[in-house]
């Protein structure tokens, strides 16, 4: 069934709680350390879909997708992904993590997350990032060298798409655009609310806070001092350019848990799966990961502490992302991870992070609020840029 | 007077290390001559042998742990570096070459550094010249023109064979001249401001108009 858009019933908009919980995948095909076994492609994206609409059956709120353009990766077409999967669902928001501004063309992305939009009621909006494989990027005509460069410029036009019907435009990286109109314009006329993701460069997140932008930090690979610091940018940068106090600015972090019932179960299970893990494998001991990172191996309690504690250097925030699919963990152990994260942390989270969250602080646009803000007359104070 | 701070990165791995002796004598004959100058110092000698495991898990896992966070930050903040390596395969050891390779590119830009090394024959000098000297250059530091290499035999001490006395040893002299160089480099500098990785060079205003 395809849902409709048009009511905030449908669209996302459902509970009274502040912050949005779900999980992002990247997607990666790596073989289970303990048996050997490589999925192929094939299980791997059944298994990004079945682990999207078994979040929406556990009452997670986003499932966000990854961009990929080279192996072990699979997701390279996140649309086609996330359309199939807005067919069989109707709550779930659907995003990206990330979506390729540099190497993308953005007249492409203005026309597939329209698209997107009108497939899922709304239910969408995105996460773009710069990429940091350096040959995807001639793959697709571009220079690395540029990347910031591009994620500007893609993204001024990019706005200008889903913004103007009619766009004339010249820049330094794409050919040039005459009387161009970008269709299908966004649904009701609203385009999907955007976050700038990146680990560690000052200029996206004074990008987001330039346009009033959701800012998302990775956090999951970097100590706690390091995003505190970059949240820390985006919001002094989000009042300076007007577009509401810092503590209001859209905040979104990454986490990354494994759990079973009791920790000592926990690490054992998952340190085969962390040592070999394609990021961070073979070099520091889980230990010294847990220690400098987000990362929680443990009970379902150990992650409720854990994330209460993001608050205290990142502020109030509107999405939490958990990572819980990866390093050859076989489905079967993901989808226990998103029983408990559904049964036993996030309603725990939902009600915990409540307590002592401001009025003011406002949860993350979607849909259906950006559109009540505009027929409603009301300024948006995100997703537009300084006059 | 404002301070300047020298930093002393060591990569001997053993020890005791006749690598961080030849930075402990370096150190001394800078700070002996920036007193001279009336320069402030505050030094801090860094063992790169007890950073191992942190610089190599930095390499792996892209950040650096807490610990060595701080000691990069100290060199990155550092009015002066002097930086001593054994010379293994005629150049810098891979544990040097780590630490360096795990420096915000930034971090040594117009830093007065002076280069020294350990070796287990004189003939193996020039890997300062061949080897440490380009790899500062490439990032920008400032070379002080004499560089230090202390092989066996220099450890002996003894009679300058012009006449001097014992202390008057060719090492002793070169020890001397390199921080000398190095102070008066130091002394021509403002102390250096901490380092904001969080920055933005540029406003978004120029970002966006493609400047």
């Amino acid at each position: 069934m395809i849902a409709v858009g048009g009511t905030p019933e449908i669209m996302g908009l459902r509970r009274e709680d502040g912050v949005q919980f779900g999980i992002f995948s990247v997607g990666d095909v790596t073989p289970d350390p303990t048996n050997g076994r490589l999925p192929s492609e094939h299980e791997r994206i059944e298994a990004m879909v079945t682990l999207a609409l078994k979040a929406e059956d556990v009452g997670l709120d986003v499932f966000a997708s990854g961009e990929h353009h080279n192996p072990p990766f699979v997701p390279s077409s996140p649309t086609t992904m996330l359309g199939y999967i807005a067919a069989r669902t109707t709550r779930l928001i659907l995003s990206t993590a990330t979506t390729l501004i540099t190497t993308n063309d953005p007249v492409k992305i203005a026309e597939d997350y329209a698209m997107l939009q009108h497939l899922a009621g709304g239910r969408v909006d995105l996460m773009l990032g710069r990429g940091n494989t350096a040959p995807v990027y001639p793959w697709f005509g571009q220079d690395i060298r540029n990347g910031i460069p591009l994620a500007i410029e893609n993204y001024a036009l990019l706005r200008r798409l889903w913004r103007e019907d009619v766009v004339s435009w010249t820049g330094r990286f794409r050919t040039p655009l005459e009387a161009f109109t970008s269709a299908p314009r966004p649904l009701d006329g609203v385009p999907p609310f955007v976050w700038h993701g990146s680990i560690r460069s000052p200029e996206i997140a004074e990008q987001a806070a330039y346009y009033g932008d959701g800012f998302f930090a990775n956090h999951i690979f970097w100590p706690a001092e390091h995003t505190r610091r970059m949240v820390g940018l985006y919001r002094e940068r989000f009042e300076h350019y007007g577009h509401g106090s810092a503590d209001q600015a859209i905040v979104g972090l990454g986490g990354q848990v494994f759990m079973r019932p009791s920790s000592q179960d926990a690490v054992r299970e998952f340190r085969p799966y962390f040592d070999n893990a394609p990021v961070y494998g073979h070099g520091p001991s889980l230990e010294e990961f847990m220690a400098e990172t987000p990362l929680t191996v443990g009970s379902p309690q150990q992650v409720i502490d854990r994330t209460l504690e993001f608050r205290t250097y990142a502020g109030h925030y509107q999405r939490q992302l958990f990572l819980i699919d990866h390093a050859g963990l076989p489905i079967k152990t993901v989808l226990e991870q998103l029983d408990m994260l559904g049964e036993e942390v996030v309603p725990v989270l939902r009600k915990e992070m409540n307590i002592g969250r401001p009025a003011d602080v406002p949860e993350a646009p979607t849909h259906a609020s950006l559109l009540a803000a505009r027929d409603s007359g009301t300024p948006s104070v995100v997703g537009e840029s300084p006059s | 007077m404002t301070t300047r701070t020298l930093a002393v990165i060591a990569a001997g791995l053993t020890q005791p290390s006749s690598t961080r002796l030849l930075a402990d004598r370096l150190a001394a004959a800078t700070e002996t001559e920036l007193s001279r100058l009336g320069i402030e110092h505050r030094t801090t000698v860094i063992d790169l042998r007890q950073h191992g495991r942190d610089v190599m898990n930095n390499l792996l896992a892209g950040f650096p742990t807490s610990q060595l966070k701080a000691v990069v930050d100290t060199v990155a903040g550092a009015d002066g570096l002097i930086a001593v390596t054994p010379i293994f395969n005629a150049s810098y050891s891979g544990l040097f070459k780590s630490f360096v390779d795990i420096l915000d590119e930034r971090s040594l830009v117009d830093k007065p550094v002076l280069i020294a090394a350990t070796g287990g024959t004189a003939r193996h000098s020039l890997a300062l010249e061949h080897a440490l000297r380009p790899l500062f250059v490439y990032l920008h530091a400032v070379v002080v023109p004499t560089s230090v290499y202390a092989a066996p035999e220099d450890w002996a001490g003894g009679p300058d064979p012009n006449g001097g006395g014992p202390l008057t040893a060719p090492l002793h002299r070169r020890v001397g001249r390199a921080a000398r160089e190095l102070a008066v480099s130091m002394s021509q500098r403002e102390p250096r401001p901490a380092a904001d990785p969080f920055a933005l060079t540029t406003s978004f205003s120029d970002l966006v108009a493609g400047s």
